[in-house]
């Protein structure tokens, strides 16, 4: 069977890695063979499977040798929890360079190295905040990851960001395979959140494949670099991790995302009670001139 | 023999016939037929814009202009060409702009420095690295006058701070240090790289000595800038203007240095052969320091002598009277010139296509030896270039801007001139049409072309070319007529 390649994208904090991570102790609980490629500079892809800090990045590593030619697999590829591979592409501290450019460095360096012979049966990728430029989209670009899954929650950030991320997956579905494979909803406790975020995959064109309530037992794992599967598995937010991943092996629902227009988006919310309707009337308007309205 | 308007707009119209719609409305643009009545080009041809996709232009690029045509030249600095090593590499010793010294003790410009970018540097940024390249260039060559950084592509990409790396490091080593904003996909040809060169002259060299009087200047002291010493022309410029009693104490940049330029504020005229790629630094000398510039034209004795007496004119009546010496002097060999090349070249028909100056500045010299330019182009023009082209060509001329390979092929097989002037693209396809050409960027491995030195070594240059017997033997034996016989009998 081909190897399922997964990249996960989502607003910056929504919990990307944290839910990477989970769900895919998820699936190696249930024997999946599974590499993880951290594409974010911060490399914190990937310190619950290794208990780790951070591992040695592609990109540090490459720089220490010389040249990324230099580098060997083994070097920067490590096994953690489960049998879990992992790698973090790495890149400059922020406001030098091109991370972006590390990205792509590091997927072309895995190619060329034969990580993806082996026989595995997903590739997650755990992709920065934002398609900011053409390095982070590496991930889903021609032969690379098929299906994407985006991490929101019911805050009004988290929604625009998931909207622009599906605008993103359009320009390469149009060209490629890639797919739209659902909104996992990291609960922030918001007001009505899970409807929410069904009507918003509805609008979409796709679905929310999991909701996963929020639980102070993912913060205690944390600190000690532990997933919550390996930590607790008897916990009830390891069940919910558990879950995710099974629908996640069982998922048929690939689209090509339709995103909602500003107005469509902003309609939305405004439903939900998160946003208040506009007030023409004040736009532009600044305190001194409404003080001056308010005595005439 | 040449055409007239009506006839060259007619052409025009022929050529840009192939064209899909939009694209011959745009280079219609460019086109124009020669009316030297005119005063201003803004009307009437459009210059210094991008050029259109899938042609093959020569324009260079912004890094091109800034390191290989004005920095390059000045001996005593150290350029590092920031980025990847190919811009380096390919932009090193190309040129022919000769230098006096001792390669490693006061000329640096032989060699080729490079950060020589790696993918880490990328990623990572490429700072620190030229920080430390900066630091290993004082300790190796310490007689360097100062370092530029000169930005390829990359550098603008990542968004390298290389200002603060200058200023940070010319503090270490003590010695200017000159962050060069470059990057090859700013502009629309090499000619904003020009101006970006100037700028970080102004900026970062021109005033640092500013507070030192010790230079004790004459009222005869004058800077050379816009020549590039290709071949030398900036020596067979400068022994001219010495001999009718000025004093030259800066050329820029052909064997040009640091001091020199810093030493220019004291000159009393400035003297500007390439107008295009100095004139923003001739404006800044004119507002900051008052020093009025003069363009002359030193190719061909009838320019060489009107530029001397506009030089002279500056100046007192001993300059004069020495300007009109040095022309007596020189004429017998240049009518010796004329007489002998003359003959043999009366009457041929010239096309040029180069880069911002000489399609105008060589006109002359080709008409001393009785020679028509039928054709002239700018790679990277401006139109206060147009301004100066019109008057000095014939009336019906026809003037290209950008012209694309298609047209220029299309232009010469229509007009079959008998020389083509320009690059070292060019070359080879009319070589192959059984058409004389002269590389006139660097002289074709000849020069120098400026001053009267130089017009005996144009001449005899355009006369071995054009009057090579090989362009008789242009067809193949067995297209010759009586070659079936031949066949016949083998």
């Amino acid at each position: 069977m081909a190897i399922r390649q997964c990249a996960i994208y989502g607003k910056g904090g929504i919990g990307k890695s944290t839910t990477t991570q989970n769900l895919v102790a998820g699936l190696a609980a249930e024997g999946k063979k599974i590499m993880i490629v951290g594409c974010d500079p911060k490399a914190d892809s990937t310190r619950l499977i290794l208990h780790a800090k951070a591992q040695n990045t592609i990109m540090e590593m490459a720089a220490e040798a010389g040249t990324v030619e230099d580098l060997e697999l083994d070097e920067v590829l490590k096994v953690g929890y489960g049998g879990i591979r992992c790698v973090e592409s790495g890149g400059p501290e922020p406001g030098v360079g091109c991370a972006g450019r590390g990205v792509i460095t590091a997927i072309n360096f895995l190619e060329e190295e034969g990580a993806y012979e082996e026989e595995l049966d997903f590739v997650f990728y755990d992709v920065l905040g934002d398609v900011v430029c053409g390095g982070f989209a590496m991930p889903i670009r021609e032969g690379k990851a098929q299906e994407i899954y985006i991490v929101v929650s019911g805050e009004m950030m988290a929604m625009y960001a998931a909207n622009n991320i599906a605008k993103g997956i359009c320009k390469y579905a149009s060209s490629g395979k890639v797919r739209l494979a659902g909104l996992i909803c990291n609960s922030r406790k918001t007001d009505r959140e899970a409807e929410l975020i069904e009507a918003l995959a509805e609008k979409m064109g796709t679905q929310m494949i999991h909701f996963v309530p929020r639980d102070n037992v993912v913060q205690r794992a944390e600190i000690r670099r532990m997933t919550v599967i390996e930590y607790d598995p008897a916990a009830k937010q390891a069940d919910e991790y558990r879950t995710l991943a099974r629908k996640i092996v069982d998922n048929k629902k690939f689209v090509i995302p339709k995103p909602l227009t500003m107005d469509e988006l902003e309609e939305l919310l405004m439903e939900f009670g998160i946003m208040d309707e506009e007030d023409e009337s004040i736009v532009g308007k600044t305190a001194a001139a409404e003080a001056e309205l308010a005595v005439a | 023999m040449s055409m007239n308007r009506q006839e060259t707009e007619q052409l025009i119209q022929e050529v840009l016939e192939v064209y899909p719609e939009a694209t011959g409305k745009q280079r219609a643009k460019h086109l124009m037929a020669n009316d030297p009545t005119l005063e201003k080009s803004n009307k009437c041809i459009v210059a210094n814009k991008k050029a259109l996709p899938g042609v093959m232009t020569a324009r260079g690029c912004a890094y091109a202009g800034a390191k290989g045509v004005v920095w390059g030249p000045v001996k005593d600095v150290v350029n590092i060409s920031h980025g990847p090593v190919g811009c380096g590499q390919f932009s090193r010793a190309g040129r022919r702009n000769y230098i006096t010294g001792h390669s490693g003790v006061n000329v640096f410009a032989d060699m080729n420095f490079t950060s020589d970018f790696q993918e880490k540097d990328v990623v990572f940024g490429g700072d620190k690295k030229l920080a430390k390249i900066i630091a290993e260039i004082d300790t190796l060559f310490p007689l360097a006058k100062g370092v530029t950084v000169q930005s390829e592509c990359p550098i603008g990409l990542i968004g390298d701070d290389i200002e603060a790396v200058a200023k940070k490091s010319a503090k270490e080593i003590g010695k200017p240090v000159v962050p060069v904003r470059c990057e090859g996909f700013r502009g629309v040809s090499q000619s904003l790289g020009h101006h970006v060169a100037n700028d970080s002259l102004r900026d970062w060299i021109l005033h640092n000595r500013d507070d030192d009087n010790s230079f004790e200047s004459t009222p005869y002291d004058v800077a050379i800038t816009g020549d590039y010493n290709i071949g030398g022309d900036a020596w067979s410029s400068r022994v001219l203007i010495e001999e009718m009693g000025l004093r030259v104490i800066a050329q820029w940049s052909g064997d040009g240095s640091i001091p020199e330029m810093q030493t220019t504020r004291h000159a009393k005229l400035n003297l500007l052969h390439c107008y295009r790629s100095m004139n923003y630094i001739s404006r800044h000398l004119e507002e900051k320091y008052g020093i009025p510039y003069l363009e002359y034209n030193f190719f061909g004795p009838t320019q060489i002598a009107a530029s001397l007496r506009k030089i002279a004119a500056h100046f007192d009546d001993t300059i004069k009277a020495n300007a009109e010496r040095v022309i007596a002097r020189h004429q017998p060999m240049q009518d010796a010139i004329i007489a002998k090349y003359r003959p043999r070249l009366e009457g041929k028909r010239v096309m040029l296509f180069v880069g911002g100056l000489r399609p105008r500045h060589v006109i002359g010299a080709y008409e001393d030896l009785g020679m028509e330019i039928i054709g002239a182009g700018y790679e990277f023009a401006h139109n206060d270039d147009y301004d100066r082209t019109f008057k000095e060509l014939q009336d019906g001329a026809l003037i290209y801007d950008d012209a694309t390979s298609f047209e220029l092929e299309a232009f010469v097989e229509r007009l079959k001139p008998d020389l083509i002037g320009s690059g070292i693209k060019e070359k080879y396809v009319f070589h192959k049409m059984g058409i004389p050409f002269r590389q006139m960027h660097s002289w074709d491995y000849s020069g120098p072309y400026h001053g009267y030195d130089g017009f005996a070594v144009f001449a005899r240059d355009m006369d071995m070319t054009i009057n090579n017997p090989c362009w008789k033997n242009m067809q193949a034996p067995w297209k010759r007529a009586g070659a079936e016989t031949l066949q016949q009998v083998a």
